[in-house]
């Protein structure tokens, strides 16, 4: 009865997407309030259904009721309760009832805190939220359905993939989906906005906070996904330029791209064409990702089943988002007014310099992942574009860009003072050059460049943080004003000093990782010493262990520094018998931001095991730049200019004005 | 009964939150306009003033940039709200029909309203567990005694086989080491040991494998399976005559009714190593005058009667397996691929088939 609740749930889903994609624009062309508002009920009634759909999914995973085909291919009765949870979106099909899980959540938070924007505009945005949602129910219902069930149940189910049964499964595609399935939002108010024709200042204003919360799950759900990958695979890598990554990364960059263009759009009704334009481009991009990862075009981790008439109906989904949308800009986006002027020199000038080089970036990644694909498919010849491509186009495009980062925020609007910027930027840049010397002095090897990469970082952090001493006027004023203005900031204010900042957090991390890591690879026998950087890491002894669904074998290391113990690493292989395979569950030992890695390769017949241990120096700090970001985010978003039907502060305006 | 009263429910709901707003037409709705937003920049840059955060003749160029906007925005005509009954009507119609017709015309071809759930627990309670369940706990208790008792080496002379016919080899190739490292040497639990290497490695003597093969040899010079396998790894190696005549020695000093002679004669027939004495097979048996030519058709005619059988009903996961050894049994790889591929597209329908085809195949040493 779950099963077959759940599944005409989602039918039922359909049918009210179907209603919300029509009946709201017809209201919105009649000026008729009734069918305007049945967007906002639809929505919310289509949220109640996708959400009872997927709880069912979770509550037939949860036990076991291996009569349903999705539950016995990727469950076993014997997995924790945990990973029987996650393991829900760790399939094709019920991944993709997250996604539009995810999406009615969208649909329906509009529908519920909407209450600041125009009727029609609204009317019109969950209409398009309309169609995408139905577009992904057909391709559920049709061929991927979650809920089909099996005549005779097997007893026992065919377990998930090991690799994925962590803990990372149950944060990494939950985040990532809300950042990819937030840009629809952003993706629905653009399509609206070129369907009524109607495009200003205001515009932007609305969008903002839905295109920020996607960005911080984005942003969030790809530094998770790095982690997950650093310590799952047993590598050691965080980074891997694998398409599937990029796939998540060029929607990260030009939703970036957009935050920024949005905030001219929103100050000085510049940019307007640009900025809706971003917006269909990310949500297409993002689209795009889902195209890639769930098509089976790429064999990955992520690629659960490969499945020929899914990537046709997904393909068709995309080409008909990807080029509607672009048709119907093509056809508006000449009649739109055009907004405020500005010198090159000034606010929007960065940002618009900004927006240059995150599209380029951008471009220059969905080059390196679609490029390969295309002489496959074409030239049938296989090649794959990794490392040294980026670090000859992304990184060169991207340091240029953290150069500009600090000046950015300090320009004035309309027209900027680049040499009084640069002036304040010295006390930045002087730091800069400090800490390029103390690396270079402190530095063993490794690249030339690096120490110059860590004073960039350097420059970043401090550049944001002149940018906020300049603000509240620290040090040349007196302190009790400092205080009074540090108040008054508004808290997007320190949101993008906080973002900023993380780049360069996550710069400094980045550099120092690929420089100086130091790896150990041999095979140690009980008793062994290895010597990593400084720190003695001892094998004392191997054994096995039964796990709820797997075997491990676990190698207990002692590890030590100049003759004092610090810890204990317990790095293990797990074996999992359903699926005849194996992972290695690497051990950490973090020490301020760097980390000492171990992981255990095979053993031999002598009881000897094959280990690798790295030290990797401020390898946190590439996670905790992303953290800093998503913070920054939250910030700007909690600012009160931005809270959702945030009413007029007449009051507050009273009572600031005497402070003068 | 009850499944269609809850399908019923959940309709109704559904239909309910579309008529709901058709009904309240008259309440006039709180929205928000563009001129709320200005309203709200203009406070904020008397905000920013205040502070100190901006200076005076940028804040008045902002606001005269921003009751531009302002007036802009007041100026435009509101647009009255009107009220069609007729489309409204119209709409409570899809509601009424529409929906009911796409969510029965899409869920009947795909649901199974009669299938009852079929949950764990439900299941331990009722047939109770399977024989597949019940090896496997087995499995884990000995493997459990004998993480306490590692030294126990009759326990791992037990569990080693059955984990090799489980198909863990990785582990069996373990519990047969520290079987030999506590039961002490054998020729039989050396070769059993190489027999688990090779089917760790997809039926490959490796030479990890065949040094084992060679240790029983030369503990015991008569033991079949290191035999055997000496000749398979001699095959695998390309030495044809080495392997055949390993072969013909090992069914020369064979008992009449060792269980693995039809074994060794059809792989000394795959190496051409010519008839062979003391056939008890009965195929074999028959074809035994026929020149090696007429026999070799014969086997390839049995085959193909089978293949042909398979392709007309391919339910039979026994024959589809039979088939695929077959053409092991004869060398011919690609054609065991090719007919375990149209084993798995003939049985994708029915998962517990599909299931016993797959450890079928993987027993066989074709991918898992």
């Amino acid at each position: 009865m779950i099963a077959e609740s759940g599944h005409y749930a989602l039918v039922l889903a359909l049918g009210l997407a179907l209603i919300q994609s029509v009946v709201p624009l017809i209201g919105a062309r009649l000026h008729d309030t009734a069918l305007m508002n049945v967007a906002r009920s639809t929505a919310l009634a289509q949220l109640l259904f996708v959400g009872a759909s997927f709880m069912a999914l979770v509550m037939l995973h949860v036990s076991s009721d291996f009569s349903v085909a999705n539950v016995y291919e990727n469950s076993h009765s014997m997995k924790p309760l945990l990973y029987k949870i996650t393991g829900v979106w760790g399939n094709h099909e019920g991944s993709m009832l997250l996604w539009v899980s995810i999406l009615a959540l969208f649909g329906g938070l509009v529908a519920a805190f909407g209450n600041n924007l125009p009727l029609s505009l609204r009317a019109h945005v969950l209409s398009v939220q309309g169609w995408i949602a139905s577009a992904f129910y057909l391709f559920i219902l049709m061929t991927s359905n979650p809920f089909l069930r099996i005549t005779s149940p097997p007893l026992e189910g065919r377990d998930l993939n090991p690799v994925l049964q962590d803990i990372g499964l149950a944060v990494h595609p939950p985040m990532l989906y809300l950042g990819y399935v937030g840009f629809s939002i952003s993706f629905s108010f653009a399509i609206a906005a070129l369907m009524e024709g109607r495009i200003d200042a205001a515009w932007a204003r609305w969008v903002r906070p839905w295109t920020l919360v996607a960005w911080i799950f984005l942003t969030l759900g790809i530094a998770m996904g790095s982690y997950w990958a650093y310590y799952e695979l047993g590598w050691g890598g965080w980074w891997f330029w694998d398409p599937v990554e990029n796939a998540s990364l060029m929607p990260w960059l030009a939703g970036t791209a957009l935050l920024h263009s949005a905030l001219v759009m929103e100050k000085r009704n510049a940019l307007k064409v640009w900025t809706i334009l971003l917006s269909i481009l990310t949500f297409s991009l993002s689209l795009l990702g889902t195209f890639l990862v769930r098509s089976g075009v790429i064999t990955s981790v992520h690629a659960f089943a490969t499945d020929p008439t899914r990537g046709v109906f997904i393909l068709l989904i995309l080409c008909l988002f990807i080029g509607g949308s672009l048709a119907l800009f093509a056809g508006r986006a000449t009649s739109l007014k055009q907004g405020g002027l500005f010198a090159p020199i000034s606010r929007e000038g960065a940002l618009v310099l900004n927006n240059l080089l995150l599209t380029v970036a951008c471009a220059v990644v969905l080059f390196g992942t679609l490029y390969p694909l295309a002489m496959e498919m074409l030239a049938d010849f296989k090649m794959s574009v990794g490392a040294p491509f980026y670090n000859l186009t992304f990184a060169p495009l991207f340091a240029l860009l953290l150069f500009a980062v600090p000046f950015g925020p300090m320009l004035a609007w309309k027209r900027g003072d680049l040499l009084g910027v640069t002036q304040r930027l010295l006390a930045a840049g002087v730091a800069s050059l400090v800490a390029i010397a103390i690396a270079w002095a402190w530095a063993r090897g490794g690249s030339a460049l690096a120490p110059l990469a860590i004073g960039l970082g350097v420059f970043v952090i401090a550049g944001a943080v002149t940018d906020i001493v300049e603000r509240t006027g620290l040090v040349r004023l007196p302190f009790a004003t400092v205080l009074n203005r540090a108040r008054g900031l508004p808290r997007s204010a320190w949101g993008t000093t906080l973002a900023h900042a993380g780049l360069g957090v996550a710069l400094i991390g980045i550099v120092c990782e690929t420089t100086w890591n130091s790896e150990y690879i041999a095979t140690m026998k009980q008793s062994d010493v290895a010597h990593v950087a400084g720190y003695d890491v001892k094998l004392d002894r191997l054994f096995q262990r039964q796990g709820p669904n797997y075997r491990e074998m676990i190698a207990e290391f002692n590890v030590s520094r100049d003759g004092e113990t610090l810890s204990m690493m317990t790095p293990s292989k797990r074996s999992f018998t359903t699926r005849g395979s194996s992972t290695t569950e690497a051990a950490l030992l973090t020490r301020g931001a760097s980390q000492l890695y171990v992981s255990l390769g095979d053993a031999t017949a002598e009881g000897a095991i094959a280990v690798r241990i790295y030290y990797k120096p401020m390898v946190l700090l590439i996670w905790w730049g992303p953290v800093l970001m998503a913070f920054g985010g939250v910030l700007s978003l909690s600012d009160r200019r931005l809270r959702v039907g945030a009413p007029k502060p007449a009051r507050a305006k009273q009572r600031l004005q005497p402070a003068e | 009964m009850t499944l269609w009263f809850v399908f019923a429910l959940m309709t109704v709901a559904a239909i309910f939150a579309v008529l709901l707003p058709l009904g309240r037409s008259g309440a006039a709705q709180s929205q928000g306009s563009e001129i709320a937003v200005y309203k709200d920049q203009l406070a904020e840059i008397e905000r920013d003033l205040g502070t100190g955060l901006i200076a005076a003749p940028e804040a008045e160029a902002a606001r005269v940039e921003i009751s531009r906007r302002l007036l802009a925005a007041a100026s435009e005509p509101a647009m009255a709200p009107k009220s069609s009954l007729k489309w409204r009507r119209a709409a409570a119609v899809l509601a009424l029909t529409g929906l009911p017709m796409v969510a029965i015309g899409v869920y009947m071809p795909l649901g199974s309203p009669r299938l009852q759930d079929f949950p764990l627990a439900q299941r331990e309670r009722g047939s109770g567990s399977g024989v597949a369940q019940s090896l496997e706990n087995l499995v884990v208790q000995v493997e459990q005694h004998l993480e306490k008792n590692p030294t126990d080496g009759r326990g791992w002379n037990v569990l080693a086989p059955v984990l090799e016919r489980l198909g863990r080899f990785d582990d069996a190739v373990r519990a047969y080491r520290n079987s030999l490292t506590y039961n002490g040497e054998s020729a039989e639990r050396r070769s059993d040991l190489g027999e688990a290497l090779s089917a760790a490695a997809g039926g490959v003597v490796t030479a990890e494998a065949k040094a084992e093969f060679e240790r029983a040899h030369a503990l015991d010079a008569d033991d079949p399976k290191a035999n055997y396998f000496l000749g398979l790894a001699a095959e695998q190696d390309g030495r044809k005559d080495d392997a055949a005549n390993i072969w013909r020695a090992l069914l020369a000093k064979a008992p009449a009714d060792a269980p693995w002679r039809s074994l060794v004669q059809s792989s000394l027939a795959r190496v051409g190593g010519g008839t062979v004495p003391a056939l008890s097979d009965e195929t074999i048996a028959a074809s035994r005058d026929m020149a090696e030519g007429d026999r070799n058709a014969m086997v390839r005619g049995m085959v193909e009667r089978l293949a042909t059988r398979l392709k007309q009903n391919g339910d039979d996961v026994e024959g589809w397996l039979r088939l695929v050894r077959a053409y092991l049994v004869m060398g011919d790889r690609g054609k065991a691929v090719g007919a375990s591929a149209d084993a798995r597209q003939a049985v994708a329908g029915d998962a517990e088939r599909l299931r016993q085809l797959n450890e079928g195949l993987k027993t066989l040493g074709l991918d898992g």
